[in-house]
C-alpha cells in the first residue's frame, strides 16, 4: 500500500516500537462488515491492533447517477438525486432544485422556500438521528438506536403526509413546490418540536456524560482544522475542529439568511466534539424549523417555470448545507432539455478521505468508531 | 465422609493420568497435547483431592489447568501448526532420554520397595485431616514457614519485574 | 427393601448437613438432579426476561408472538436451535471444535455443586468451595480458546484471544477481592480472633467454605458488604465490576464485539453447539452472581435480620416467598384481562390464566409453615441472585463497550492496584487491636520516651 497523504499525522511509524511490532498484518473488513454502514471495504495495515494505515475500497454501490442524468431531462432526474444520499432524500433535491433553478435564473416563492426549509431541516435531524443510533451500536451502546428510531419515525410520518413518500421523498419540484402542504402540516410540525425538543436531551442523558462513551470517543480519530481544509472534510467533521464554516451562513440560500440560529463548532476535532456538534445541531435544527414554521408566508408554492425546460447554454455550482457536509451540483447545459454533465460533489465521498488521516495510530475497534462519526452513507460516496 | 470405592477412583484417575502424559508427547498437534495436558493435571487434582489435600487439589486446578495451560495455549495458537505437523518429533537424543527416563523409574521403584515400611499403612487419617486441610496449610505457611513462604514471594516478584524489563524496552 | 427405604430417610429424618456431607448418595444425586434441572429452568427464564427487559428498556415489545407475551419464545428458540443443521467447518480441528462447548458448559455447571442455597440445599460442602469454584470457573477458558482456534478462522480466533486475556486478567481482581471476604470469615466471634481468648487457633482461622463463609455473616451478625464500612462495599464493588468483565458481557463484552468482531469465538458454531455456549454464558453468570452473593450479600439470609428482629418480623420474612407468588399471578392475571377478546387469542389467553393459576398454586402452597420454612432460604439466594441477573440485562441496555486496552487499563491499573490496597486494609483492620496494643501503643511510649 502506498501513502498518498502526508500530513502532520503521519509520522507515527517512527515512535513507540517494541520487539513486537516487527511484522505487519494486512486485514480487510468489509464490505459485508456490521460495521462499516454498508457496502465499505477497508484494507487495513495493523500493527498488532494498531492502525498504520488503510485504504478504502468503495463502488460498490456504484449506479452511474452521473452518467444517468445525461440521458434525462431536468425534471426526469430530480427523483435520482434521492438515491444518493438516501437518509437525507430531501437535502439531496433541494441541492437539485436550486442549482437547475439557478441555471433557468428562477426563484422559489417564499413560500416554498420556507416548506423547503421546513423538510429539509426535518430531514436534517432524521439523518443525525440515524447517525447516533448507528454510531452509538457501532461503539456498542445498543438502546440509543431505539431511541432516535422512535422519534425519527415522526419525522418520517410528516414527510408521508406531506408527499407519500418516506425515504426517496421526492419532495421538490424545480421552481417551487408540487403540492401545497396538507392541512395541518404546520401543527403536525409544531407538534413535533414540543414532542423532539425533551427526546434530545434523552439521547444526551445516555451518552455525553456517560464514562464508557466519553473514553471511547474523547481523543479518537482526531483530524486538525488544517488537515481538514486541506483534504476538503465539510460538514458536522469540519465545524468539529474548530472552523466555523457552514454554507448555509457563509453563502445563504433558500431564506436561511432569515432564520436566527448559530453554527456549533468543537475544538478538538475528535469523535466526541464530532457527537457534540451534532447533537447542538439537532437543537438550532428545531430553532430553525420553529422560526419557520411561525413566519411560514402565503402565497404560490410554484414559480412559473417552462414546462420543457431548456436553460441557456452555460454551467452552473451551487451548494448546500446538507446533513453531512457541502453537497454540490455542477451541472453543464447545452442548451437541450437534457443536461451535457451533471456533476455531484458529494459530502459522504470527500469526508471518506480523511479517514487514513483520522485511524493512523488508533486501535481497530477506534476505526469503527471513526466511520460511525464520518456518518457516511455508501449510496452517495458511490453514487 | 467414609472413603468409597476407594481402589476404583485411584486406578480410575492415575490411568487417566498416564495416558493424559502418553499423549502429550505422542500427539504432533500441539494443541492436541496440550489438551491432553489438561486431562493429566485434572486427574492430578483428583489424587490429590484423594489424598485428604483439597487446597492443594483446588490451586492444581486454578493455577495449573486454568491459568498456566491457559497461557500455554495461547502461545501455542500462534505457532504454525502445519509446519509442527511435518516437523520429525523424535529427535537424535531419545537415547539420553530413556536412559533419564529408566533411571527415574528405578529411583522410584527402589524407593517405593525400600521405603515400603517408612510410609503409614491403609486406614483412615486423622479426624478433621479433610476439613480443616485449608486452615493447616495456612496457619503452616503464614507461621512456621513464614519465612520460606515470603522469600518464595520475593522470588516470583523479582522474575514478574524482569520479565516486563525484559519484554518492554521503553518502560 | 427395607434397608434402602431406611438409608433413603435417614438423611431426611436427621437434617443437619448437604447430602454431600452427610455422604447419602441417592440424596446428593437428587439434590443434583434438582439443581441442574432449575439451573435450566433459570436459564430458560432469564433467556425469555432479558428479551423483554431490554426490550422494554428500548421501547418496544420484545417477543410477542410465541405464547402469551412471548412466553413460549425460548422454548421455540431451543426447538429451532436443536434442529438446526450443525455446520462443522471443512477446514476446523474436528475434535476440539467438537469438545470445546462441552468444556465450557461442564465448567459452567459443575460449580453448582458448591453453591449454597441454604444451610442444608446445597450438593456438598467443601472446604475449599470458593476455590473450587473459581478455579473450575476458570476451566471455562480453555473451551472458549479452543473453539476460537479450531474454527481456524480469523474473527474467532481474535475473539478467543481477547477473551482469554480479558478473563485472565479479572481472575486476578476477583481473586483479590474474594481474599478480602475470606479474611473476614476469619473473625468469626467479633474480636475473638486469632489472638482474642479461649478460642483455639484452627477453629478461629476463617473457612473457604461456601457455607461456611454465610455461617460466618450470620455469627458476625452483618453482610459482609457492609463490614469494615466501606472496605466490604469496596470489594463488593470490585468483585460486582469483575464478574461482569469475568462472563464476557456488556460492557465488557469484547469478544462478542459484534460491531468489530462479528460474534467472537462462536462464529463458526451453530445449531445445537452454539446453544451450549449460550446455555454456558448464562449459567456462568448465575454462578458468579451467586459467588457474590455468598460472599457479601448474605447468601440465604434474609435482609434485615438485626433492624426488625423477632418472631412477628421473622413471620412476615418467611411469607415473601408466598407473596412474590401471587404478585406474579396477579401480574399474569391482569395481563389476561388485558389480552384481546378476539377468539384468534382464545388459546393464548386461557394459557396465560393457567400460567398465572400454576404460580397461584405455587404461591398457596407456600403459605402451608412446613413448605414455607424449609425453602425460605431457597427463596432468599434466588432474589438476590436475579437482582444481579437484572443489573446485567441493565448494563447491555446502558452503557456502550470498552475498548480492548481502555478494558486491561481497568483491569490492571484500577481494579488489582485498589484490590490490593483494600486487602492490606482489610487486615489491617481485623487486626486492629492488636495492632494498636502490639504496634502503635510500644512505638508511641519509645517516641515518648525519647522526647
Amino acid at each position: 500500500m502506498t501513502d498518498p497523504i502526508t500530513l502532520s499525522t503521519l509520522d507515527l511509524e517512527t515512535k513507540d516500537k517494541t520487539f513486537l511490532d516487527a511484522n505487519e498484518l494486512v486485514i480487510n473488513m468489509g464490505p459485508q462488515h456490521p460495521a462499516t454502514h454498508g457496502v465499505l471495504r477497508v484494507i487495513l495495515r495493523l500493527d498488532g491492533e494498531k492502525v498504520m494505515g488503510l485504504e478504502c475500497v468503495i463502488g460498490y454501490l456504484h449506479r452511474g447517477v452521473e452518467k444517468i442524468a445525461e440521458n434525462r431531462t431536468y425534471t426526469m432526474f430530480n427523483p435520482y438525486v434521492d438515491r444518493m444520499d438516501y437518509v437525507a432524500a430531501v437535502s439531496n433535491g433541494l441541492g437539485y432544485c436550486e442549482t437547475v433553478e439557478k441555471l433557468l435564473s428562477v426563484e422559489a416563492p417564499p413560500r416554498a422556500q420556507y416548506i423547503r426549509v421546513i423538510l429539509t431541516e426535518l430531514n436534517r435531524m432524521a439523518s443525525h438521528q440515524l447517525w447516533l443510533g448507528t454510531h452509538a451500536l457501532d461503539i456498542g451502546a445498543i438502546t440509543p438506536l431505539f431511541y432516535t428510531f422512535r422519534d425519527r419515525e415522526e419525522i418520517l410520518k410528516i414527510f408521508e403526509k406531506y408527499c407519500g413518500a418516506r425515504l426517496t421523498t421526492h419532495a421538490f419540484r424545480i421552481g417551487g413546490l408540487q403540492y401545497e402542504a396538507y392541512d395541518g402540516f404546520e401543527q403536525d410540525v409544531k407538534k413535533f418540536v414540543k414532542f423532539v425538543t425533551p427526546k434530545i436531551d434523552e439521547y444526551e442523558e445516555l451518552l455525553t456524560t456517560n464514562r464508557i462513551w466519553v473514553e471511547r470517543t474523547k481523543g479518537i480519530g482526531v483530524i486538525s482544522a488544517k488537515d481538514a481544509i486541506a483534504l476538503g472534510v465539510t460538514g458536522p467533521v469540519l465545524r468539529a475542529s474548530g472552523v466555523k464554516w457552514d454554507i448555509r451562513k457563509a453563502q445563504p440560500y433558500a431564506n436561511y439568511k432569515n432564520f436566527d440560529f448559530e453554527i456549533p463548532t468543537g475544538q478538538n476535532g475528535d469523535t466526541y466534539d464530532r457527537y457534540l456538534v451534532r447533537m447542538a445541531e439537532f437543537r438550532q435544527s428545531l430553532r430553525i424549523i420553529s422560526q419557520a414554521v411561525d413566519g411560514l408566508p402565503e402565497g404560490p408554492v410554484m414559480a412559473k417555470v417552462p414546462k420543457v425546460m431548456k436553460p441557456p447554454v452555460g454551467e452552473v455550482y451551487h451548494s448546500i448545507e446538507a446533513p453531512k457536509g457541502e453537497l454540490g451540483y455542477f451541472i453543464v447545459s447545452d442548451g437541450s432539455t437534457q443536461p451535457y454533465r451533471v456533476r455531484v460533489r458529494p459530502p459522504s465521498f470527500v469526508n471518506l478521505q480523511a479517514l487514513d488521516v483520522m485511524c493512523r495510530g488508533q486501535l481497530v475497534a477506534d476505526v469503527i468508531a471513526v466511520i460511525g462519526t464520518l456518518d457516511i452513507v455508501l449510496g452517495e460516496v458511490d453514487r | 465422609m467414609n472413603p468409597v470405592a476407594t481402589p476404583f477412583f485411584f486406578y480410575l484417575l492415575a490411568g487417566t493420568m498416564l495416558i493424559g502424559g502418553i499423549l502429550v508427547i505422542t500427539r504432533r498437534n500441539a494443541v492436541h497435547s496440550a489438551l491432553a495436558l489438561i486431562i493429566a493435571l485434572l486427574a492430578q487434582a483428583g489424587l490429590y483431592l484423594m489424598l485428604y489435600a483439597p487446597f492443594v487439589a483446588g490451586v492444581q486446578i486454578i493455577l495449573y489447568a486454568g491459568g498456566i495451560m491457559v497461557l500455554f495455549l495461547f502461545v501455542i495458537m500462534l505457532v504454525n501448526i502445519e509446519r509442527t505437523q511435518k516437523e520429525r518429533q523424535f529427535n537424535k537424543q531419545w537415547l539420553v532420554g530413556v536412559a533419564a527416563a529408566a533411571a527415574l523409574g528405578g529411583l522410584f521403584i527402589a524407593i517405593y520397595t525400600k521405603g515400603k515400611g517408612i510410609f503409614p499403612g491403609g486406614g483412615m487419617p486423622p479426624a478433621g485431616l479433610e476439613g480443616q486441610n485449608t486452615q493447616n496449610v495456612g496457619v503452616l505457611l503464614y507461621g512456621q514457614y513464614m519465612f520460606a513462604f515470603e522469600i518464595a514471594s520475593l522470588l516470583l516478584l523479582v522474575a514478574i519485574i524482569g520479565a516486563v524489563v525484559m519484554a518492554k524496552k521503553r518502560i | 427393601m427395607q434397608p434402602i427405604i431406611d438409608y433413603v430417610t435417614s438423611y431426611l429424618s436427621n437434617k443437619t448437613q448437604t447430602p454431600g456431607g452427610a455422604g447419602n448418595f441417592f440424596w446428593a444425586f437428587v439434590y443434583i438432579l434438582l439443581v441442574f434441572l432449575g439451573l435450566s429452568v433459570a436459564v430458560i427464564a432469564m433467556n425469555w426476561l432479558e428479551r423483554k427487559i431490554l426490550a422494554h428498556m428500548q421501547v418496544r415489545l420484545g417477543p410477542m408472538r410465541v405464547g402469551p407475551h412471548g412466553l413460549l419464545q425460548p422454548i421455540a428458540d431451543a426447538i429451532k436451535l436443536l434442529l438446526k443443521e450443525d455446520i462443522i467447518p471443512a477446514e476446523a480441528d474436528g475434535v476440539i471444535f467438537w469438545i470445546a462447548p462441552f468444556i465450557v458448559v461442564l465448567a459452567a455447571f459443575t460449580v453448582f455443586v458448591v453453591v449454597p442455597f441454604g444451610p442444608t440445599h446445597a450438593i456438598t460442602d467443601m472446604n475449599i468451595g470458593i476455590l473450587f469454584m473459581l478455579g473450575v470457573s476458570s476451566l471455562s477458558v480453555l473451551g472458549i480458546v479452543m473453539a476460537g482456534w479450531a474454527s481456524n478462522s480469523h474473527y474467532p480466533l481474535i475473539g478467543a484471544l481477547r477473551s482469554s486475556a480479558q478473563m485472565v486478567s479479572y481472575e486476578v481482581a476477583m481473586g483479590l477481592a474474594v481474599v478480602s471476604a475470606i479474611l473476614m470469615t476469619s473473625l468469626q466471634g467479633q474480636g475473638l480472633g486469632l489472638y482474642g481468648t479461649g478460642v483455639s487457633d484452627a477453629t478461629a482461622s476463617g473457612t473457604l467454605s461456601m457455607i461456611g463463609v454465610v455461617q460466618a455473616q450470620q455469627a458476625q451478625g452483618v453482610w459482609f458488604v457492609f463490614k469494615f464500612f466501606p472496605l466490604g462495599l469496596i470489594a463488593f464493588g470490585i468483585f460486582a465490576i469483575a464478574m461482569v468483565a469475568e462472563t464476557n458481557r456488556a460492557p465488557f463484552d469484547l469478544p462478542e464485539a459484534e460491531s468489530e468482531l462479528t460474534a467472537g469465538f462462536h462464529t463458526e458454531y451453530s445449531g445445537f453447539r452454539w446453544s451450549l455456549f449460550f446455555l454456558a454464558e448464562y449459567s456462568a453468570m448465575i454462578a458468579v452472581s451467586s459467588i457474590a452473593v455468598t460472599l457479601w450479600l448474605g447468601g440465604w439470609l434474609r435482609p434485615f435480620p438485626n433492624l426488625l428482629s423477632g418472631s412477628t418480623w421473622d413471620l412476615v420474612f418467611n411469607l415473601f416467598p408466598a407473596i412474590t407468588f401471587l404478585f406474579l399471578a396477579a401480574l399474569c392475571f391482569y395481563s389476561t384481562s388485558r389480552m384481546p377478546k378476539h377468539p384468534y387469542f382464545k388459546i393464548q389467553t386461557m394459557g396465560l390464566a393457567g400460567f398465572g393459576a400454576v404460580l397461584a398454586l405455587i404461591g398457596f402452597v407456600l403459605f402451608i409453615p412446613a413448605v414455607f420454612i424449609r425453602v425460605q432460604d431457597i427463596y432468599w439466594f434466588s432474589i438476590k441472585v436475579a437482582a444481579f441477573m437484572y443489573l446485567y440485562i441493565w448494563y447491555r441496555g446502558t452503557f456502550p463497550r470498552y475498548r480492548f486496552d481502555q478494558l486491561m487499563k481497568v483491569g490492571w491499573k484500577v481494579l488489582l492496584p485498589t484490590g490490593l490496597g483494600l486487602l492490606i486494609l482489610t487486615a489491617a483492620m481485623g487486626m486492629r487491636t492488636e495492632l494498636w496494643t502490639g504496634v502503635a501503643m510500644p512505638l508511641w511510649h519509645w517516641v515518648a520516651s525519647i522526647l
